[in-house]
């Protein structure tokens, strides 16, 4: 078979340049940065910088409040992965369930994506506020007096919430698909082979969307280790205090409230480790898992 | 083992289509019944309602004594096996077969020895411990079979399942399946669209058009005695010669043909004449413009036209022919005559007023 190819060599670089500046500009520069300015000690007013080679990452790993930060968001990215998967993917077992005004259930729950980290964030702070909140007040029924931003649990409790929420739409169109790619015939011929329900999903619907639920606990954890930091931005409002927060949340109050850009940009550098072995493990496994065709 | 009971069954799917129209009748214990008909005309979804994968709108349903309309599909004891295999993509061979009856609580060295025992029957012991992905379509189609025998059901179900083969992987399986069935004594109901699959299979044959049944009949009784236009057009490779007649004064007349008919209709009628019943006879009375020879090694047709009207004639393979001009006569106990307008069978209890000798001969 002949292959069709550029004429000249140098095109297809040519093409490919505009976006390949857009990631060198936007992407690997400031990354470059990050890890050149993790060896050096900043000026808090800007003057000058002084170069500390590995000092700014020894502080960090004898950091007690370092090690409590990243407690916190080991807890919070498996409880926000966890609920937002599991809900998800109960929602859209139901929803695969619904004949009648399936789209627009869909379309209902699509809306919340739409909805901007800080957004969220805010509908959170009106859900919970602390003297007319809907939420705070149920819980006050229960004799729970919510606390937010004052009480390090109850915030925590409402970083939670308020990520799940925000991230289950996702998965539920993910999952919903998923569930809807898995032939009629195999489900049917489930239906013939084991009476129970549960049976028959987790084994045989469970195991089909495996890959999709690989794929979404990945974008997940990423999820909840990265893009909840609008969220959690407006929960505390600048001011973490005595708040939880996570990694992230961390690397813009040291760099930017703190004015410690080494040590900012040292954590930040270790972010980068973390998202570059979660990227090399999925790769891996999704090299290694069974395609079903 | 069980008979099947169909009384009065009907499904409107919920778009208001009538898929199938209150369809009643009886499959008998360990019978092959082969359910035929073109695209559409209601053959999956009546097996599908028998399955319980689909809902009956009106009428019973009974699996052996029992009606079960509104039982589910894993508590009827009946077995399926569709088209595109609906295997267990992450399972491999043998937990695809062992599934249904894991879930029945059977022992797992009954579950072993019955799986080994299909695997064998069915030459898959090689393939037990792939996964579907790496079989071919045979083999899947085999690893489907597997599945539906070790159950021992009551009932077994096909749904086009040699559709996706090829030619002559199907001509195999068809025979296997039959073989199979005979073997194991198993109620069988078969759908397909295929006429030739259908005619070698069945031992009854249940012809559906539009939702409605056109005839139930063994395969030598839906070929030689077609209900209506429909089935004789239908079943039979060519399909039947049917061409405009005429009776008049107890005469049948197409073209050169007059046959003295014991009947007082009169008017215009449609005539059937299988292919294979047309003779070449320079002495026949009907002269046929031959336009094509099909040659197809055991035999050859001809088409051509009587009278303006598409003839097919079936020839043996010794016989000289050449295009153009010739004569036929046919054979006269095999004709049928069928309603102009609404197809239906008319011969029925009258006979062709012929002395006896000249039966057994042609006119
Ligand atoms: N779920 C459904 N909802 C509405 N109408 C349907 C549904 N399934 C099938 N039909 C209609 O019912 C009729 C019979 O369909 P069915 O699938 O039984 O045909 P079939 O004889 O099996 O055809 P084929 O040989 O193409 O498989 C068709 O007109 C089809 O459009
Ligand atoms: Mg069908």
């Amino acid at each position: 078979m002949k292959r069709a190819g550029f004429a000249s060599r140098w095109l297809p670089i040519l093409l490919l340049v505009p976006q390949l500046s857009i990631i060198l500009v936007f992407f690997y520069w400031p990354a470059a940065y990050a890890v050149k300015s993790s060896f050096y000690l900043q000026d808090p007013f800007g003057f000058g910088q002084t170069f500390v080679g590995l000092e700014n990452y020894s502080s960090l790993a004898d950091s007690a409040e370092y090690l409590r930060v990243t407690n916190f968001t080991v807890v919070f990215t498996v409880l926000v992965t966890f609920f937002s998967l599991a809900l998800a993917l109960l929602l859209a077992v139901k929803a695969d369930k619904v004949i009648r005004g399936a789209k627009s259930y869909r379309t209902l729950l699509m809306w919340v994506y739409a909805v901007a980290p800080p957004v969220a964030g805010y509908m959170g702070l009106i859900l919970f506020n602390q003297r007319w909140g809907p939420l705070t007040e149920l819980f006050g029924m229960f004799g729970w007096e919510f606390n937010l931003r004052a009480d390090y649990f109850d915030t925590a409790f409402a970083m939670v919430v308020v990520s799940v929420w925000k991230q289950v739409p996702v998965n539920f169109i993910f999952f919903l698909s998923g569930l809807q790619s898995i032939p009629k015939s195999v489900r049917e011929a489930a239906l013939i082979d084991n009476r129970s329900a549960s049976g028959r999903f987790w084994d045989v619907t469970f195991p089909l969307l495996a890959p999709t639920g690989f794929f979404l606990l990945i974008i997940n954890i990423t999820y909840a280790l990265f893009d909840t930091f609008g969220v959690i931005d407006t929960l505390v409002k600048g001011e973490p205090a005595n708040n939880p927060m996570t990694l992230v949340y961390k690397v813009y109050i040291d760099g930017f409230r703190g004015n410690d850009l080494g040590g900012s940009s040292a954590q930040s550098v270790v972010l980068m480790l973390l998202v570059l072995a979660l990227t090399v493990f999925q790769f891996r496994m999704v090299e290694k898992r069974i395609h079903y065709t | 083992m069980a008979q099947v009971t169909l009384d009065s069954v009907r499904k409107i799917y919920p778009n208001g289509v009538e898929a199938v129209t209150p369809a009643s009748f009886q499959i008998k214990d360990g019978e092959f019944v082969v359910l035929v008909g073109p695209s559409g005309c209601g053959k999956s979804t009546l097996l599908r309602m028998i399955a319980g994968l689909e809902d009956i709108t009106e009428g019973a349903l009974s699996i052996g004594d029992n009606v079960v309309n509104t039982l589910d599909p894993a508590d009827r004891d009946i077995a399926m096996v569709f088209q595109n295999y609906a295997l267990y993509p992450h399972m491999t061979v043998r937990k695809n077969i062992a599934y249904g009856l894991k879930n029945r609580k059977t022992p797992k060295d009954v579950i072993a020895q019955k799986v080994d025992e299909a695997a064998k029957m069915l030459n898959l012991t090689e393939y037990l411990d792939r996964k579907p992905a790496q079989l071919s379509g045979g083999q899947r189609q085999r690893v489907a079979m597997g599945r539906a025998i070790v159950r021992d059901p009551a009932l077994f179900l096909f749904d086009e399942p040699l559709s996706n083969l090829d030619a002559k992987l199907r001509n195999q399986m068809r025979i296997e399946i039959k073989a199979l069935q005979r073997r194991l004594g198993v109620t069988s109901i078969y759908v397909t669209h295929d006429q030739v699959e259908a005619m070698t299979m069945a031992d009854r044959i249940i012809v559906l058009n539009g939702g409605r049944i056109e005839q139930i009949g063994t395969p030598s009784d839906i070929y030689h005695n077609p209900a209506s236009t429909f089935v004789a057009s239908f079943m039979g490779a060519p399909p039947m010669n049917l061409v405009a007649a005429e009776m008049q004064d107890g005469i049948l007349s197409f073209a050169g043909l007059e046959l003295p008919l014991a009947s007082s209709m009169r008017g215009p009628v449609t005539l059937g004449l299988r292919p294979e019943d047309l003779i070449i006879d320079s002495h026949g009375p009907l002269a046929m413009e031959v336009e094509l020879i099909e040659e197809l090694g055991a035999h050859r047709l001809l088409h051509g036209q009587v009278n303006g009207q598409r003839l097919t004639v079936h020839l043996a393979k010794e016989e000289q022919v050449a295009l153009g001009p010739l004569h036929l006569s046919c054979r006269v106990q095999n004709l049928c005559l069928f309603h102009p307008e609404t197809g239906a069978r008319m011969d029925g209890g009258f006979a062709f007023n012929l002395a006896q000798d000249r039966m057994e001969e042609r006119v």
